[in-house]
C-alpha cells in the first residue's frame, strides 16, 4: 500500500510540473540548465518506470512467487550440453563482440555462469572466446562461480577462457579457428553480434554442432534463425538470464517491463483510437524535440 | 608509376585475400595462417591503438601536462583491473567494473528512451481510418503487428488462448521482417564481396578497368 501511495503522489506531483508550470512551453536555450522542460515526458515515464521495477525488485525479495513463462530454447542449452557430454567434446560459449558495459554482454556472462554450471556437472569441458578484454575476468569469475557452485572447483581451467582480439573479424577468424580445430559439439553464441554473426553460425552448422544462438540485434537475428538450431529472440535474452539466475533484481526487471510493456499496448491502442478521431495531443506527448 | 611500397601491399592483400577464399574448400594450412596472423597482428594493432588515441591523450597528458589531479581517480581505478593477477587483492578489481557497468546501464537507459522507446511510439500511433484506403492497410497492419509483437515478449503468463493466438500473429510479423532484413543484408555482402572480387582483377590482375 506504501508503495501505491507512494506512486499517486509522484504522479500529482508530476501532473503539476507537466501542467502547471509555465517552463515546461518555454523555448530558451537550454543547453546551460540543469533541467529541460521539453523532456518532462520522458522523466514521467521513466519514474513510472522505475516506481515498477522496485516495487516488483521488492516483491521479489520478500518471496511473493513471480511466474515466468518457459522460454523454448532455454532447454535446447541443456540439450546441447548433455550431446557435448554424450560425444566426449567441448561446449563453446561466445558471449559476442561488446565490451562489459552493454546490456547483452551482461545477459550473456548470467547465462555463461548457468552453462558453466551444467558442464562441470557433466565434466565437459567449457571454452569461452573472448572480444573485449573488459569482459575476460567477469567470464573467468562467472565460470569459476559455476564450477565451484556445481561442486568440481578443481575442474576449472582458467585457460579455457581466452582473449582472442578486439577486431571484430579477427575475433570471427579465430573462434573459427576454434570451431573446426577443436571441434565442439554445441555453440551457444548468447551476446551482441554484428556482421560476424553468420560466418560464426554457418561455420558451426558446417562442424556438425548443435547450436544455440540468443541475441537482441535485430539485423543478426535472421541469420541465426536461419543457421541455428534455436534461436533466443531479442527480449528473451534477458528474460533467460532473469528465469535462469532466479535472482530478485532481474525477476523484478522482467516483471516491471512486462507491466510497461502492457502500459505501452494501452497507450498505443487508445493512440490510435483519438489519432481516428483526430484528437492529436495524446501523440504529440511522445514527441522528443 | 606506382611506388614499390604499394605493390608489395598490393600482392600481400591479394595472397591473403586468396588464403581466406581458401576456406571455401575446407580448413588448410594457408587459411590457417592468414587466421593466425589476422588475430595477431589485430591484438597488437589494437593495444597499440588503445595506448595513443585513449591513454595518453585522456590520462597522461591531462594528467602529467595540465596538471588535472581529478584523473587520477579513474587512474587509480585503473590500476585495480590489474588486481586481478594477485590471488590477495583480485576482489578489488570488482570495484571499476562494477562502477563501468552501473555508469553504462545508466547512460544507456536514457538514451534508449530518447532515441528509441519516445520516437518509436511517437511513430506507431497513427489513425486506423484515413481517407486513403491504402494508407489504413498500412496504418493498421503496423498497429496490430507492434501490439501482436510486443504480446509475443510476454513472459508472465504462458502463450495459451487468446494471448497465444496474439503472439502467433507476433512471431509471423517478426519472421516476415527478418525475411525481408536477410535479404537485405545478404545483397549488401554481395556488394562486399563484388569488391573483394574487384580488388582482385582491378588493383592485383589489372584486368578490368
Amino acid at each position: 500500500m506504501k508503495v501505491i501511495s507512494f506512486i499517486r503522489v509522484l504522479f500529482f506531483f508530476l501532473y503539476f510540473l507537466l501542467i502547471a508550470s509555465p517552463l515546461s512551453f518555454a523555448q530558451e536555450d537550454l543547453s546551460q540548465s540543469w533541467f529541460n522542460p521539453h523532456r518532462v515526458n520522458m522523466l514521467i515515464f521513466l519514474i513510472f518506470f522505475f516506481a515498477i521495477i522496485i516495487y516488483f525488485i521488492d516483491r521479489a525479495k520478500k518471496g511473493k512467487s513471480l511466474f515466468i513463462r518457459r522460454i523454448a530454447g532455454l532447454d535446447a542449452i541443456e540439450e546441447a550440453v548433455g550431446r557435448a557430454t554424450e560425444m566426449g567434446k567441448p561446449v563453446l560459449f561466445i558471449p559476442g563482440i561488446e565490451d562489459i558495459d552493454q546490456i547483452q554482454t551482461v545477459a550473456a556472462m548470467i547465462i555463461l555462469g548457468n552453462v558453466a554450471k551444467m558442464v562441470a556437472a557433466y565434466d565437459t569441458p567449457l571454452f569461452v572466446p573472448i572480444c573485449r578484454p573488459m569482459v575476460v575476468p567477469v567470464a573467468e569469475e562467472r565460470v569459476k562461480e559455476g564450477y565451484a557452485s556445481a561442486g568440481r572447483p578443481d575442474a576449472y581451467n582458467r585457460d579455457n577462457v581466452r582473449y582472442i582480439s578486439d577486431e571484430q573479424f579477427a575475433y570471427a577468424a579465430g573462434v573459427q579457428g576454434i570451431m573446426l580445430r577443436d571441434r565442439p559439439a554445441a555453440n551457444l553464441m548468447f551476446g551482441s553480434f554484428f556482421a560476424e554473426s553468420l560466418m560464426l553460425a554457418e561455420t558451426g552448422f558446417l562442424t556438425g554442432a548443435i547450436q544455440v544462438a540468443g541475441t537482441a540485434n535485430i539485423h543478426q537475428l535472421p541469420f541465426f534463425v536461419v543457421a541455428c538450431d534455436y534461436t533466443i529472440i531479442g527480449e528473451e535474452l534477458f528474460a533467460s538470464s532473469a528465469y535462469l539466475s532466479k535472482e530478485p533484481k532481474l525477476l523484478g526487471s522482467l516483471k516491471g517491463s512486462d507491466l510497461t510493456k502492457a502500459i505501452i499496448i494501452g497507450i498505443l491502442a487508445l493512440g490510435a483510437i483519438l489519432e481516428t478521431l483526430g484528437i492529436t495531443q495524446f501523440t504529440r506527448w511522445f514527441f522528443i524535440e | 608509376m606506382i611506388p614499390l611500397s604499394e605493390t608489395i601491399g598490393i600482392w600481400l592483400g591479394a595472397a591473403l585475400t586468396l588464403c581466406v577464399l581458401s576456406f571455401l574448400y575446407k580448413d588448410n594450412p594457408f587459411f590457417k595462417f592468414a587466421e593466425h596472423l589476422f588475430v595477431g597482428i589485430s591484438a597488437g594493432y589494437w593495444a597499440t591503438l588503445e595506448y595513443y588515441n585513449m591513454f595518453l591523450p585522456n590520462l597522461w597528458e591531462p594528467l602529467t601536462q595540465q596538471g588535472r589531479l581529478l584523473l587520477l581517480v579513474p587512474f587509480a581505478l585503473g590500476i585495480l583491473l590489474f588486481s586481478r593477477f594477485t590471488k590477495k587483492f583480485s576482489w578489488l578489481s570488482r570495484w571499476p567494473m562494477a562502477l563501468v557497468i552501473g555508469i553504462y546501464a545508466g547512460i544507456a537507459i536514457l538514451g534508449y528512451m530518447q532515441g528509441d522507446l519516445f520516437p518509436q511510439i511517437h511513430a506507431n500511433l497513427r489513425p486506423l481510418v484515413t481517407d486513403n484506403w491504402l494508407t489504413s492497410f498500412n496504418n493498421i497492419l503496423l498497429t496490430l503487428g507492434v501490439i501482436t509483437g510486443l504480446l509475443y515478449f510476454f513472459f508472465s503468463k504462458e502463450h495459451k488462448g487468446a494471448l497465444g493466438g496474439a503472439a502467433k500473429v507476433g512471431i509471423w510479423f517478426l519472421m516476415i521482417s527478418f525475411g525481408a532484413s536477410f535479404g537485405y543484408t545478404v545483397m549488401s555482402r554481395m556488394s562486399l564481396l563484388i569488391g573483394r572480387v574487384l580488388f582482385l582483377l582491378k588493383d592485383w590482375l589489372h584486368l578490368v578497368n
